[in-house]
């Protein structure tokens, strides 16, 4: 009997952040039925064939557009219903990772590449709360953050 | 040809600034992707906004990739096998929000995975040679145990 792949979110805003966020859950499609969520329309392109969710852009100089984006989140993870989420960055994949905490969803941070020297803090308030924080970087792992590899695939 | 890009959230006119300088020197076409540009280039064209799709396809026309320390950017550059030089935004002149595109570099020049110019004269001196070569080739995904790791957890 052939069984229902289980949804995830994978989001990210435009940049580093997508592609590191594509090298991480195209590889999953197999597993998972993967909805891509990102900050720039264009960037449905990248996946054809998966459904793509438009989400609206911001940083923590204008994080009072968390707000409403957060409840916006709510929504879509109640109509979509993921089991899990994954974000790479920045603030709007930190504000879907804190929805779909709030609506017991599984959520997974993986912390930028870039942030060589301490994790983003992006990613350090996602250590409060997510389910799993991974880091790229081995000598940035603790007994919370998890090293298991980096999306250079090395 | 030779593609510039800055990246999408700041102005960075001084990386601009001196690639348009010893554009005078390079006898190929410089495109430059930019944005708030403070200055008219004499050597190079500059084009304010790309759609993703009309960036990929300069990115794969470029012989040579000259980018801010961004990591989309690396990335791209790696897994296209092209040679790129970086050159990091310093969040104490205004560039950035913080200082991690200097880390970045000096992390990925400890690698030796991309050329690295941490000021105006080795930025000059990499853009006049004329031999880079891809310096790293990454694979098409994250490192197995990673996604593993995520799967494994998901269930």
């Amino acid at each position: 009997m052939k069984m229902d792949k289980k949804k995830i979110f994978a989001v990210a805003s435009i940049g580093g952040h997508w592609i590191q966020l594509l090298r991480i859950a195209k590889p999953m499609e197999e597993k998972f039925e993967v909805v891509y969520l990102c900050t720039h329309p264009k960037c449905a392109t990248m996946v054809e064939g998966h459904q793509f969710i438009q989400i609206e852009d911001y940083s923590r100089w204008d994080a009072w557009k968390m707000i409403p984006s957060f409840f916006r989140m709510c929504r879509i993870i109640r109509r979509e219903n993921p089991v899990a989420i994954i974000s790479t960055g920045a603030t709007p994949g930190l504000t879907c990772l804190l929805a779909g905490k709030m609506l017991g969803k599984k959520t997974i941070w993986v912390d930028s590449i870039a942030n060589v020297q301490h994790l983003s803090l992006s990613g350090r308030l996602a250590s409060k709360f997510a389910s799993r924080i991974y880091t790229q970087w081995k000598d940035l792992a603790t007994s919370k953050i998890t090293y298991a590899g980096n999306i250079l695939g090395e | 040809m030779i593609f510039v890009t800055i990246g999408t959230q700041v102005s960075f006119d001084r990386f601009i600034k001196i690639i348009d300088e010893v554009a005078a020197q390079i006898d190929e076409e410089i495109v430059a992707q930019v944005c708030q540009l403070g200055f008219e280039t004499k050597n190079i064209k500059t084009i304010d906004f790309l759609a993703p799709d009309e960036f990929n396809e300069l990115f794969s026309k470029a012989r040579l990739i000259v980018s801010h320390a961004g990591m989309g950017t690396i990335l791209l550059a790696l897994q296209q096998h092209k040679p790129i030089i970086i050159f990091p935004r310093v969040a104490a002149l205004g560039e950035h929000r913080n200082e991690h595109q200097l880390a970045t570099a000096e992390k990925f020049k400890e690698l030796g995975s991309v050329y690295v110019a941490m000021n105006e004269e080795e930025l000059k001196t990499l853009l006049l040679q004329n031999d880079l070569r891809p310096l790293a080739e990454i694979g098409e995904y994250a490192s197995r145990s990673l996604i593993e790791a995520i799967e494994d957890f998901i269930g």
